[in-house]
């Protein structure tokens, strides 16, 4: 068996937002790691952090505990001058292809302008061969070179996306929610793009969504966000087969699946909403939506614990 | 013979922009029978919305036209209806949930007012008879009554969505357009949601014509769904046609194709190449030929008649070729 490295870890990070009310604890306590060269999916829905956690990592939101170890040497603590350098090697696709490209630049801009801020290439002509070379690879035709971004459809948009943040030829990529703005054909065009890219450059993901189908596809290692807090963690395969946390079953069965289903099928929703991620008392977060809370699951925080070889939950049903 | 609660004939919407004209719907029939689920399944573009705005005659005066066709609703043609008629048919005989719950309602009215605005206009109640109605309302969405009087704002995402559905079938409408009723909200949501129309479905007896880009949701809760495609209805037919019938039109296939399956294994995803067409400027014969894996010499000249078995029509040259070869 091959002997993977992790590329990037984190070690118990916050991050938490101060609010007239308390503090938002976005991200609570994250451990996670990711071996080179796979896909790390994280999954939750809107308000558990899982955006945060994304942007905490690449540090373009300082956290404020915890750390953060990419290929062995923290980012934390360096100057950030100092530590671009790393920050090469470290992107991010981001989820609104129409928010995140500048309406005043064109195509080619847009993908030049990090290669430029880097010094990437020493001579215009070979920047300009690049530029060229990231457009053929992403699927982009060469006579949108001199186009806005207004000229394209969401697809192409995202294209770009990719490509700009493949310039720098970077180790590892955060997708924060990259597909989640577009159609499904489209959608399925972009993930199957993403995957190639994986194949041929060796990178390494954390893919952010709140879509469990999409994570299915595309990750090796699934992790599972509830307010802030990583509530499942294991392999892809083992998380759609044998999920063991109350709200990771919920998901799953919250799904609607393109089939017909045999009539008189009841499926078994969760009630309730989020709870408010203002200061939360200790225990388990789920516990207000949970239907097995027991006494257990409040005034004490539940640790991440390891159930089965690979396969870590969140729960006290699972306490010996 | 079950009664057609909606007759669509041939109805053509154009819109007019910038000299340009955008064919938004290009000759659609349909119908649904009262108490009838539809789905009405397409991408962006495809003139999902269009069609619900059209049925209720609320396109934008400016740009937005119909051209042509009928609306049959009850046995009355919507389309030459004044606007004093439409006025007594939207919210009482027709509505729709919007697709943004969030900004589909007022934000200094309570919602307690907003669901009463509807009773008030439609339904000849007294105060206090408004009043247990909107309390009825509330009880069947699920909200506590006690909530009445506060505003949307003090509501999450979810609770507003149940909100705008109180609203909608406040007047007991004949027939519900809900235009992507789930799409803002989170899968846990969304399943609650879906779970309390289905159950208001059996309560009310509405009709509903669902809109929607997701094949999950339309499995779940839809009688017979409709695929649309560049402004025209590609495919029809009852859920069991579209996905366990023995064929479908090669954009539906695209469609399942694209769709990540939590159920499969398979690794790489079947999308269809290509981009929806620019409605200013819709491709000759078919149009999905560009796309389309099928295609044949046919296709890109002429476009395609519906071929039909047994009330499931499909609009493509492949099938009424293999048929008149048999």
């Amino acid at each position: 068996m091959q002997v993977l490295t992790p590329l990037l870890e984190t070690k118990n990070l916050k991050k938490y937002f101060p609010t007239p009310s308390g503090r938002i604890h976005a991200v609570d306590g994250i451990s996670l790691s990711i071996s080179k060269g796979q896909t790390l999916g994280v999954v939750g829905e809107s308000g558990c952090g899982k955006s945060t956690l994304g942007r905490t990592v690449l540090r373009l939101l300082e956290p404020d505990a915890g750390e953060i170890l990419f290929e062995g040497e923290s980012i934390l603590g360096v100057d950030k001058r100092l530590a671009r350098k790393k920050f090469k090697d470290m992107q991010i696709i981001f989820q609104d292809p129409y928010a995140s490209l500048n309406p005043r630049m064109t195509l080619s801009d847009i993908i030049l302008e990090p290669m430029k801020i880097n010094k990437f290439l020493p001579t215009n002509k070979e920047l300009d061969d690049r530029v060229n070379e990231l457009m053929e690879i992403v699927g982009l035709a060469p006579r949108l070179y001199n186009a806005y971004p207004h000229e394209l459809d969401g697809g192409r948009r995202q294209r770009v996306g990719v490509a700009r943040a493949l310039a720098l030829m970077p180790k590892f990529i955060v997708c924060d929610e990259p597909v989640s703005a577009l159609d499904v054909s489209i959608q399925a065009q972009i993930l199957n793009l993403m995957m190639d890219l994986q194949d041929k450059m060796d990178l390494t993901y954390m893919f952010i969504t709140h879509n469990l189908s999409v994570v299915k596809h595309i990750s090796d290692q699934i992790m599972v966000m509830y307010l802030g807090q990583c509530i499942e963690l294991t392999s892809s395969d083992e998380l759609f087969k044998n999920p063991l946390h109350p709200y990771t079953k919920a998901l799953l069965d919250a799904i609607p699946i393109p089939r017909l289903r045999s009539p008189g099928f009841k499926r078994k929703s969760i009630q309730g909403e989020l709870t408010s991620p203002i200061d939360p008392p200790p225990g388990c977060r789920f516990a207000a939506r949970c239907p097995y809370v027991t006494e257990a699951c409040e005034g004490r925080d539940i640790p991440l614990r390891e159930v089965e070889v690979n396969h870590k939950v969140a729960c006290v049903l699972f306490d010996k | 013979m079950q009664e057609k609660l909606l007759d669509i004939k041939n109805l053509e919407v154009i819109y007019s922009a910038d000299r340009q004209t955008v064919h938004a719907i290009n000759t659609i029939s349909l119908s649904m029978n009262k108490g009838e689920t539809l789905g009405l399944v397409g991408e962006t573009g495809a003139g999902k919305t269009t069609l619900a705005l059209t049925l209720l005659r609320l396109l934008p005066k400016q740009n937005g036209r119909i051209i042509g066709g009928e609306v049959l609703f009850q046995g009355h043609d919507l389309i030459k209806a004044t606007e004093a008629d439409m006025r007594l048919v939207r919210g009482s005989q027709i509505s729709m949930i919007f697709q943004d719950p969030m900004s589909s309602l007022n934000p200094v009215l309570t919602v307690g007012e907003q669901i009463a605005e509807a009773i008030r206009l439609h339904m000849n109640l007294a105060k206090d008879q408004i009043e247990n109605r909107v309390e009825e309302m509330l009880r069947l969405v699920g909200i506590m009554e006690s909530r009445k009087n506060d505003y949307p704002h003090q509501f999450s995402g979810g609770m507003k969505q149940r909100v705008v559905i109180a609203i909608a079938l406040a007047c007991e409408p004949d027939l519900l357009l809900a235009d992507e009723p789930t799409t803002a909200l989170d899968v846990t949501i969304q399943a609650q949601i879906l779970d309390m129309m289905q159950e208001l479905k059996e309560k009310v007896n509405t009709s509903i014509l669902l809109i929607t880009h997701d094949l999950g949701v339309v499995a779940e809760f839809c009688d017979t769904v409709a695929i649309m495609y560049a402004g025209e209805i590609v495919e029809y037919g009852t859920a069991q046609d579209i996905y366990d019938g023995e064929f479908n039109h090669p954009y539906t296939e695209g469609l399942f194709g694209s769709i990540p399956d939590i159920h499969s294994n398979a690794n790489r995803l079947n999308p269809i190449e290509g981009l929806m067409p620019d409605p200013t400027n819709l491709p000759s014969g078919c149009k999905f030929h560009p796309r389309c894996p099928k295609c044949m010499e046919i296709c890109k000249s002429t476009a395609p008649a519906v071929y039909e078995k047994d009330n499931h029509k499909i609009q493509c040259h492949f099938y009424a070729q293999s048929e008149k070869r048999e």
